[in-house]
């Protein structure tokens, strides 16, 4: 479904217009990431970490598609409605529901 | 050239972003029923909703030469209250002649619960016996995927066209299995949770301007009425034909909310040459 060249710009252009702005994202992710090491650990590591770590991997390795593969991670993946939600929001990646011990 | 912005809750907007959007040329909109960012007690409080959205939101809109369209439903975020839910799905077609209501909306899922899925599936009900266009919601963040799975196989299962509702605010992850199917699809433009104009502008890029929608869903959260002429500024930077965008930011839109017959599509199309 997806073609090459779909963007009427070249490249240059794309960069001429985006390079800093998004320049400037990836300084904010750094300084977040840098932010979070700065501040008291808790018991347990947050898993909202541990997956934000790992899309950042998609974005180093994966060639094409980084946006949709990033979602896809952060993507409930089970199948079939849940008896009921513990509260209306969402909070931004799938985390299993816990085991009472 | 005009514009509609097909999903916006002015409900939760001063009159300010009324002039605002005239300026910015929108000719026309669609409003469709959604959560008040808290529960309601009583079906009473949906009455009142829909008299307001049938009622006073089109005429504030007249008032900057807008024309203003609605949606009406219990939306996810209550539609786990069973009792109350089936309470509101009666109500809603008293309101189903009034000359600006377009069909039911925005019915969905919100955390994909069995009760949600029920009520969803009434309303699909309460669209087919009334022959009503539909407008979905389709989940949040990290509930969306699985979400729009189970929305598409319950239109599927009931049979109904798929050209006769839209999908809304689909993302990368969604965007193909709505538009495979027939369905049309809205990307609603969010500064944080949703799909920013220029990844909305990317979509379009990818998965071409057939079917394909833009719109604010400005609201009383974190939102931008001026959202999609922010996208169409985005097309215009790279380079996209007038023709292309006015495709996906007017022509879509009339194709699809002209399937109602209370749309008045020539009279939108008038005004949004002049
Ligand atoms: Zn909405």
């Amino acid at each position: 479904m997806q073609k090459k060249f779909t963007c009427p710009l070249d490249r240059e252009s794309v960069l001429n217009l985006y390079f800093l702005e998004h320049r400037s994202k990836l300084l904010d992710i750094a300084a977040f990431l840098d932010r979070v090491d700065r501040a008291q650990p808790n018991e347990k590591e947050d898993e909202r970490l541990k997956i934000f770590y790992q899309a950042l991997e998609i974005l180093r390795t994966k060639k094409e598609g980084r946006a949709k593969a990033i979602l896809n991670l952060f993507s409930d993946p089970t199948q079939n409605p849940i008896p009921t939600a513990p509260s209306k929001g969402a909070c931004g990646v799938y985390l299993p529901p816990q085991k009472e011990d | 050239m005009g514009y509609i912005d097909p999903h916006i809750h002015m409900i939760s907007r001063t009159t300010d972003d009324y002039e605002r959007l005239a300026l910015a040329g929108c000719v026309a909109l669609t409003e469709p029923a959604f959560w008040a960012g808290f529960d309601r007690s009583s079906a009473q409080g949906f009455y009142d909703y829909f008299r307001c959205l049938t009622e006073f939101e089109p005429k504030r809109a007249s008032q900057y030469g807008i024309d203003h369209y609605t949606w009406l439903c219990i939306n996810p975020k209550e539609a786990d209250d069973l009792g109350l839910a089936r309470e509101v799905l009666q109500i809603i077609p008293e309101f189903l002649s009034s000359p600006n209501v377009l069909g039911i909306g925005e019915i969905g899922l919100n955390k994909n619960t069995k009760n949600e899925l029920l009520i969803f599936e009434e309303h699909l009900e309460l669209a087919s016996k009334h022959n009503q266009p539909i407008l979905v919601h389709t989940p949040h963040l990290e509930d969306k995927k699985k979400g729009t799975r189970l929305i598409l196989d319950a239109i599927q299962a009931h049979n109904i066209p798929p050209h006769r509702v839209l999908i809304d605010h689909v993302e990368e992850h969604t965007v193909e299995m709505v538009l495979e199917k027939g369905f049309w699809a809205g990307m609603t433009l969010y500064p944080e949770t949703k799909c920013t104009p220029q990844r909305a502008v990317d979509i379009l890029e990818m998965y071409g301007k057939e079917r394909l929608c833009m719109n604010s869903a400005g609201d009383w959260g974190p939102s931008d009425p001026l959202a999609v002429p922010k996208a169409i500024l985005e097309m215009r930077r790279r380079g996209h034909s007038k023709m292309d965008i006015q495709k996906v930011t007017l022509q879509n839109p009339l194709a699809f909310l002209g399937q109602s017959p209370h749309f008045q599509t020539e009279k939108i199309l008038e005004e949004s040459a002049e």
